[in-house]
């Protein structure tokens, strides 16, 4: 029904149709209750970066075929992403701010930096194998 | 130059290898690590390369994407060429903003103007 909240809960492993899937998913209903363009464009970076890093960096060392989990809400107010790894977790205050002059020409490290400039909000839990991200709904369309 | 499971379009003009995208999301890491497998044979070709990269279809990049364009640039320094990139979608061009990687590249609006750097 257009308007009400959707919700769901998605189980993936490490292959990219999958993580297209879940992304399409979640995007397809966000500009369905009304999301602009420019959310949409946040929403679909965060996810990716967030899923690349529970895949990449949480499950480093566990099997190929360890899946995480992606939860969704989407109400005409607010997103909310939630995205878990079977990992051990990791401390994200430690991780190095790839902005700074010292460390701008380093490879990796910005996923964190663009999930917390597209996002409204990110938290993740005292493991720190799960992420929760909020996006709002922009006040001007 | 490009095969047929190339990820992008490569055309030499007046000295300046210009590289093109050929998919609009540059999202998956084995696309990505293929890109840049194909650039860096474009690098290790030339003395003193000169690579033009346009971002023109391009809707979505990740910061995988990102690491990558850094580590050519780094390849590119080292062997005393040059590169440009052109063509970047407001959009996308915020995350080079976000990232302060517009501090690090040397971004132009578009293909022509990138190639008078070049001069």
């Amino acid at each position: 029904m257009p308007g009400s909240p959707m919700s769901g809960q998605v189980s993936l492993v490490n292959d990219r149709d999958q993580i297209n899937a879940v992304q399409d998913l979640v995007v397809e209903q966000a500009e369905e209750l009304g999301f602009p363009n420019g959310a949409r464009f946040a929403l679909r970076l965060a996810i990716e970066e967030a899923i690349v890093n529970a895949f990449r960096h949480g499950h480093r060392g566990l099997p190929d075929d360890t899946p995480i989990t992606v939860e969704y809400t989407i109400s005409p107010e607010r997103i909310n992403v939630a995205i878990e790894d079977r990992g051990p977790g990791f401390v994200p205050a430690a991780v190095p701010d790839p902005t700074l002059d010292e460390n701008l020409e380093n490879p990796g490290g910005r996923g964190l930096v663009l999930m917390r400039a597209y996002m409204s909000r990110v938290r993740h839990n005292d493991r720190g194998n799960r992420v929760e991200m909020e996006l709002l709904m922009p006040d001007e369309l | 130059m490009s095969g047929s499971d190339s990820r992008i379009r490569v055309k030499e003009v007046d000295g300046v290898t210009q590289v093109e995208f050929i998919d609009r999301n540059i999202l998956d890491e084995a696309n990505i690590q293929a890109i840049g497998e194909e650039i860096d044979r474009i690098i290790a070709d030339s003395p003193s390369p000169k690579l033009l990269i346009s971002f023109a279809n391009v809707d979505h990049l990740s910061s995988a994407a990102l690491g990558t364009l850094i580590t050519i640039n780094t390849k590119i320094r080292n062997r005393a060429g040059k590169l440009c990139l052109a063509d970047i979608d407001p959009q996308i061009y915020e995350v080079f903003v976000i990232t302060r990687l517009n501090q690090l590249f040397d971004i132009h609006e578009s293909k022509e103007a990138a190639m008078k750097a070049f001069a």
